[in-house]
């Protein structure tokens, strides 16, 4: 027992050092010298003061604004700093009452909208953080936001486009558009 | 079911494949003491630990050394989340952590399995993420990935009395494998958007005021509830949003390198800040394959016969094309009581799914994590369709040997290798051999064991579970759904895969001491018996092929591992499928 005792211990408490120490260390240093803005939390800065981060949604619920992902985080929606989906089954009632909720909010907002409802914007993302809608969830707000702005939805439509990425090298992913930098461009347009 | 579907498992099959080749040979050099550099950088950890580097173990005793190392590290990880608020590193000032979930979640890091009673951001202070649970990424892969080595030299040696040296192997794994593409792999994520920081957690302005109802609570902290059992809530608001940070990509890249899979956020892979882009989504998809599948190359050339290797990762590669067709088709299937509602159906299942990574890229996501005893998310299983969550149910249930944990995943294909070559044998009534070895009465009494103790983990847990009080509080969809959810708890627990039906509230002393008991046995039950078989293996005469040897190189012997595995894996749990995910599907489309 004794033989295998130290160089249990100690090789434990080597490779414990490598790996969790010099490696995170050596990672942060490379992080930092090649991709600084993104290990530090892509942070969107409007007038010198960040107002969140290009990689997590937050949370719109006026007619102005974009809405972006129902988020089942709490206590409060897109909640960063506690993840969470809603765990909700196909079949849980909670699920069916939660989306006709989210049916009824648009349907407020936009009482003359008969487009149908894209599934992305009544159904919870898995993070509870997801930045974005798809074009579809775009497209079904555009008029909304333009009649509330009184603005030509011409206009909305080109800045949603502008926010609007394809899948990545042509084949990852899906289609989609940044709620919170396309909600940013809105307000800035006057 | 789209091209793009088809396209997209295309794509990840032939990137996957190129890299056997390559990655399997460095791996069977460092692991037999070919790689050139690797003396100069070894001699000092060996000096410094009292390694004597050219000294064998048998297999006793290798199963000794590695048992001393992993129990170690479930003492330093407890002690970590016990001690994390009179530590450094802990800029929330996060609380110790409860004994029962400090328990789990030590034991379950150790054994590679990365089940999360907690939530990260919320609970683990980066000390705690650092040294302990980072380091268990590492040590966990390296263990799984030492012990199959063990097992292949058994199959290389003959009239030997030793399996190799744990601490020689546990060094070099850990130093020229897995730290290496670590490196490099976390670099990489941080350029697509994974967080790399020490900061405390930032708050920001948001541009609208969020408003929302917050649950009260009484002094102990406990949410009130009114007559009905109804939470009471309050109107609140708040202007600021707080990012949770930390350092992640280092963590990241071996948790899904080494198929341990337990995030550092809650959300897991499906959180912006661990897996931002669809493209670091399919790296990681990738990387969670990555070892498996080159290991199997290792194996065929540590064995003298690139052939053998390439038969196991036929094997595997057939079963995971078909699984991973039916979770992306049938995810892409909508909800019915939705589509009533006047949801448009187009998009399929999107509840618990991120929008960049749509349906095809999360039921790829969900098959691979689930095969490869990973347990990294992007999208909550929990809310698949009744089949589509189904499929990461028989994913774990096969014993997680299609790729399956590094290591782990190819230890348990060759222990089904040696239960297909005894059928066989029985069907012709002939002493059974794989690899020019006999298999005679006790290679098959361990083999029984080691595909038996997980079944019978899960079956039993799960039987437990469901009729103990503290068990079923913890379900939370009602009806066919909630038995699934424990089902799932346990069939990943003792797979030592990690993921799970998320909804079910699994942070209570009953869950966290069952499951945890369930992923260590589930681990140690199947690696001793292993390397009883690696030693008895080593110690027999090498056979000269005959004409009567059957030969495990070529289709007939893929299809028989194929058939073994999916005989052995439904036969144990068809019954208890039926119970969850089949009648909710029959209730979801008939019944409405």
């Amino acid at each position: 027992m004794k033989t295998l005792l130290r160089p249990a211990v100690s090789l434990f408490v080597l490779l414990t050092a490598v790996t969790g120490v010099v490696y995170p260390l050596a990672v942060t240093g490379l992080a930092k010298v090649t991709f600084s803005e993104a290990a530090d939390g892509s942070l969107v800065i409007k007038d010198g003061k960040p107002v969140g981060s290009r990689l997590i949604g937050q949370n719109f619920s006026d007619p102005r604004y974009f809405w972006g992902r129902p988020s089942a985080t709490s206590p409060q929606p897109y909640n960063a700093s506690a993840s969470s989906g809603s765990n909700q089954g196909p079949l849980n009632p909670a699920l069916v009452d939660a989306v006709k909720g989210r049916i009824d909010a648009l349907k407020t907002a936009d009482p003359g909208n008969s487009k149908p409802i894209p599934a992305d914007l009544v159904n919870a993302s898995a993070s509870g953080l997801d930045p974005e809608i798809s074009p579809a969830a775009a497209e079904y707000q555009i008029e909304r936001v333009a009649k509330t702005r009184q603005l030509q939805v011409e206009v909305v439509r080109t800045l949603v486009a502008k926010n609007t990425e394809g899948r990545q090298w042509g084949v990852f992913g899906e289609p989609r558009v940044n709620v919170l930098q396309l909600n940013i461009a809105l307000d800035s347009l006057r | 079911m789209s091209n793009h579907a088809w396209i997209l498992i295309g794509i990840f099959l032939t990137v996957l494949l190129l890299t056997v080749k390559p990655l399997g040979t460095y791996i069977a050099n460092v692991m037999e003491g070919r790689f050139r550099l690797a003396g100069k950088i070894e001699s000092p950890v060996y000096r410094l630990c009292g390694i004597r580097q050219d000294e064998e173990m048998g297999w006793l005793k290798y199963a000794f050394a590695i048992l001393s190392f992993n129990a170690l590290g479930v003492f330093v990880v407890y002690a970590l989340q016990r001690l994390q608020f009179s530590l450094p590193l802990n800029p929330q000032a996060f609380p110790n952590i409860s004994p029962d979930s400090a328990f789990n979640t030590a034991v379950s890091f150790v054994t590679n399995t990365n089940w999360q009673g907690y939530a990260g951001e919320a609970t683990m202070s980066y000390l705690t993420q650092l040294l302990g649970l980072t380091v268990q990424n590492f040590f966990s892969a390296a263990t799984g990935i030492v012990v199959v080595i063990a097992l292949i030299r058994g199959f290389a040696r003959h009239s030997a009395k030793t399996v190799g040296n744990a601490w020689v192997d546990l060094t070099r794994i850990t130093l020229h494998v897995l730290l290496p593409i670590s490196i490099v792999y976390a670099v990489f994520l941080t350029g697509q958007g994974v967080i790399q920081n020490f900061d405390a957690y930032k708050d920001v302005t948001t541009l609208e005021v969020t408003k929302y109802d917050n649950p009260k609570v009484d002094a102990a902290g406990q949410p009130l509830k009114d007559d009905k059992g109804v939470a009471i809530t309050e109107p609140a608001e708040t202007p600021t949003q707080t990012l949770a940070m930390g350092p992640v990509a280092s963590q990241e890249a071996i948790k899904m390198l080494g198929t341990n899979g337990g995030g550092f956020m809650n959300a897991n892979s499906a959180h912006p800040y661990e897996n931002p882009t669809p493209l670091s989504n399919f790296i990681q998809m990738l990387s969670i394959f990555l070892m498996p599948a080159a290991l199997c190359f290792t194996f065929g050339r540590m064995v003298g016969d690139a052939r053998q290797g390439w038969a196991v990762l036929a094997a595997m590669t057939l079963m995971f094309v078909v699984l991973a067709y039916a979770a992306m088709h049938f995810e892409q299937q909508a909800n019915p009581l939705l589509t009533q509602l006047g949801v448009d159906p187009a998009a399929g299942n999107m509840e618990g799914k991120e929008t960049r990574f749509g349906i095809a890229d999360s039921g790829l996501f969900a098959t691979i994590t689930t095969l490869a005893s990973c347990g990294a998310v992007n999208a909550m299983h929990d809310s698949f369709t009744p089949l589509g969550g189904l499929v990461p149910l028989i994913d774990m249930q096969l014993g997680e040997v299609v790729f399956g944990g590094v290591g782990s995943g190819l230890y348990g294909m060759l222990v089904f290798a040696i239960m297909a070559v005894f059928i066989a044998g029985l069907m012709i009534g002939r002493t059974p051999e794989y690899l020019g070895k006999k298999i005679e009465a006790y290679e098959m009494k361990m083999t029984s064991i080691a595909i038996l103790v997980t079944p019978l983990l899960v079956l039993v847990g799960t039987a437990i579970a469901v009729m103990a009080v503290d068990g079923k509080a913890g379900i939370a969809n009602p009806g066919a759904h909630g038995f699934s959810e424990i089902l799932y708890a346990f069939t990943s627990a003792a797979n030592n895969n990690g993921s799970a039906f998320a909804g079910l509230s699994a942070n209570t002393p009953f869950y966290n001491i069952m499951l945890g008991i369930a992923v260590w046995f589930g681990r140690f039950g199947v690696i001793v018996p292993v390397l009883a078989i690696a030693g008895s293996l080593a110690a027999k005469k090498r056979i000269a092929v005959g004409p009567g040897t059957l030969p495990t190189h070529g289709p007939l012997f893929v299809t028989l591992l194929i058939g073994t595995v999916l005989l052995v894996g439904l036969l144990n749990y068809v019954p208890a499928l039926a119970l969850g995910p089949v009648i909710e599907h029959l209730v979801l489309w008939v019944g409405h």
